[in-house]
């Protein structure tokens, strides 16, 4: 990790190396260090080769869907009949997630590094970096990076000598988790409001601006450099449970432990040991209630669960969740489950571009009732009608935002059915919020 | 909202030239959009009807596309907001660590009765806003561009006199 502690010495630190030195910020700082080396490599190898060799390394999308990202820039057009586009994915709006606002901060070059080599292995010659509009520090120091990195010759119409145009921007959203989505993204950057679009056509065939276009995010682009320097072989080694999940991956523990923050461990670290070791456990007196390990969209664990969670992709679908972005939010045994999973119903209903009518009455609907329970008005029936209403919300949309707005609700209720019980039979539980 | 002075328009002189550059990096119009929305904000604190006219006009666009889109994303603000606009994160993983604590105690403070409601001395508008992709650092709170990690109740005092 490096900020705002030290790097633990379980922790295996690629992308994180860095984090918490102001001088990486800076064009010298990072050349000091070895950037844009690679850059310069990749741009005179074959493109082919640069997209096989991040398939062979097994990298997967960090940015929740864990796509194989080779394999999703072998979709575009190897012929190209006119622009190539690519969109790196710095929305960062999951709830529990905050790894590719560090990346930007402390090692802006490294992610236009990243970008840059995949621009040129996919020949898109533009790339927008979409960043949430709340990350004021992050724009400013990514706008500040990019304006070196074109001073310096390394972007612009002949980027580093090799005569390739390697163009990017930073585009500013203003407020809407939605705009995370790959199509709502590519709709913001275009002009519009933030609504999904239905696919196919996919972004390879038709994206932004109706071009070929993939879509990564902020930690899968930055991890690119160093699958190119070093080679596959290497960075598929980085495995500690399943062969399918390779690499290092950013973890963003928040909530009630003792030492939030991101950390940087090989795919198939324990779930324990980071909350337990790594993050210095729960707080004084308490103990582990729930965890949600891949972001708020991805099924909240019990602790029995979270114990025994591997953290990758397969791992964490073994005990039926997934790894998500990697935003791990942790419950003690103080906090008050049911309210906890309203604040996040809440969050999906006002997050919900209101496109898909399931989506936008669903959430609305199941946050009105939560809200009913915890203030004690709860009827027999309720814990039926919030499963029914979930039901209704998955799979049935145009974009997964409704799947997880049930994600919290169905596995809350089965995994902490007492606690709502407690509310609607007019006991409250230990743990009630004052609402 | 009835605007008592004359609408100033925003993209003349140096932010007309800003505006230009901007165009530049997209093959069309209308995807100037957000930024010029922004630099409308960024200049008069909101985005005002007259607002959304001027940048329909200086993006070849209709004026209903441009105020579908500014009311779509929740950082535009629609209304004239007090001087400094507070948003403090409540999310979950907020929330359980003390966020709603923190909110009480900017409410206190700045003297606005309620959130969203802009203090009687014009000074601020605090709201509460949903998660601000810093939850390690909670609480997170953004006044105006400042981005603030890790606020607790007993900092609030002083980060409120140093906007006042
Ligand atoms: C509602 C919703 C919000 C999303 N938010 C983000 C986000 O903030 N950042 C991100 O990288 N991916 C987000 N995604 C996933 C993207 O759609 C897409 O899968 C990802 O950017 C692809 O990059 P990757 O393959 O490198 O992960 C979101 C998806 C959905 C359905
Ligand atoms: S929940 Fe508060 S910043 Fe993410």
């Amino acid at each position: 990790m490096g900020y705002p502690h030290e790097p633990h010495p379980k922790e295996t630190v690629l992308l994180s190396k860095y984090f918490g030195e102001q001088q990486t910020r800076t064009y010298d700082g990072w050349v000091e260090r070895g950037g844009y080396k690679t850059l310069k490599m990749a741009l005179s190898m074959d493109r082919q080769h640069i997209i096989d060799e991040v398939k062979e390394s097994g990298l997967r999308g960090r940015g929740g869907a864990g796509f194989p990202a080779g394999v999703k820039w072998n979709f575009m057009p190897k012929e190209r009949s006119g622009p190539h586009y690519l969109c790196c994915n710095a929305d960062e709006s999951e709830p529990g997630t905050f790894k590719d606002r560090e990346i930007m901060r402390w090692t802006p070059h490294a992610l236009i590094e990243g970008c840059a080599i995949t621009q040129y292995a996919i020949q898109a010659e533009v790339c927008y970096i979409y960043i949430r509009g709340e990350f004021t520090e992050a724009i400013g120091i990514m706008e500040r990076a990019l304006a070196e990195a074109y001073d310096h010759g390394v972007l612009g119409q002949n980027a580093m000598g090799s005569g390739h145009q390697i163009d990017m921007f930073v585009h500013r959203g203003a407020g809407a988790y939605i705009c995370g989505e790959e199509t709502a993204l590519m709709n913001s950057i275009e002009g519009k409001r933030g609504n999904p679009r239905i696919k196919p056509p996919f972004p390879a065939t038709r994206g932004l601006f109706g071009m070929p276009t993939t879509i990564n995010n902020v930690e899968t682009l930055a991890a690119v450099p160093h699958i190119i320097e070093r080679g596959s072989s290497w960075y598929k080694a980085l495995s500690l449970s399943n062969p399918k999940s390779t690499g290092t991956k950013l973890f963003s523990v928040c909530g009630q432990v003792q030492k939030p923050g991101n950390y940087e461990v090989v795919m198939g670290f324990p779930l324990k040991e980071l909350i337990y070791d790594l993050c210095g456990g729960m707080h004084r007196g308490r103990t582990l209630k729930a965890c949600i390990p891949g972001g708020s969209s991805v099924p909240i664990l019990n602790r029995d669960e979270a114990e025994a969670c591997l953290l990758d992709y397969e791992g964490a679908q073994q005990v039926g969740t997934m790894l998500g972005s990697g935003g791990v939010i942790v419950f003690d045994d103080s906090a008050d489950m049911v309210y906890q999973i309203m604040q996040l119903t809440h969050f999906y209903a006002h997050e919900s571009c209101a496109q898909c009518t399931q989506c936008r009455e669903g959430t609305a609907w199941i946050t009105r009732i939560l809200r009913r329970i915890l203030a004690g008005e709860g009827e027999s029936g309720d814990l039926g009608l919030l499963l029914e209403l979930s039901e209704h919300l998955t799979g049935r949309t145009i974009c997964p935002l409704a799947d997880s707005c049930a994600a919290p609700v169905v596995s809350g209720i089965n995994k902490f059915r007492d606690e709502f019980e407690a509310y609607i039979k007019g006991a409250k539980p230990a743990t009630a919020a004052a609402v | 909202m009835h605007q008592k002075t004359e609408y100033q328009p925003v993209f003349t002189g140096d932010q007309r030239r800003k505006l230009d550059e901007i165009l530049t990096r997209y093959p069309n119009k209308q995807a100037a959009l957000l930024p010029a929305l922004w630099m409308v904000q960024d200049t008069h604190g909101w985005i005002s009807q007259a607002a959304m006219a001027e940048v329909a006009e200086v993006l070849d666009l209709t004026a209903a596309h441009v105020e579908g889109v500014a009311t779509f994303y929740t950082m535009f603000h629609k209304h004239p907001v007090g001087e400094h606009f507070i948003q403090v994160c409540t999310t979950s993983p907020c929330n359980v660590c003390g966020a709603e604590d923190v909110v009480a105690a900017f409410l206190q403070h700045t003297g606005c009765d309620e959130l969203g409601a802009t203090s009687p001395d014009g000074k601020f508008t605090v709201l509460e806003v949903e998660c601000l992709g810093a939850c390690g650092f909670a609480t997170p709170v953004l006044i105006d561009d400042d981005f603030i990690d890790g606020v607790t109740p007993d900092m609030v005092p002083e980060l409120v006199a140093r906007y006042r």
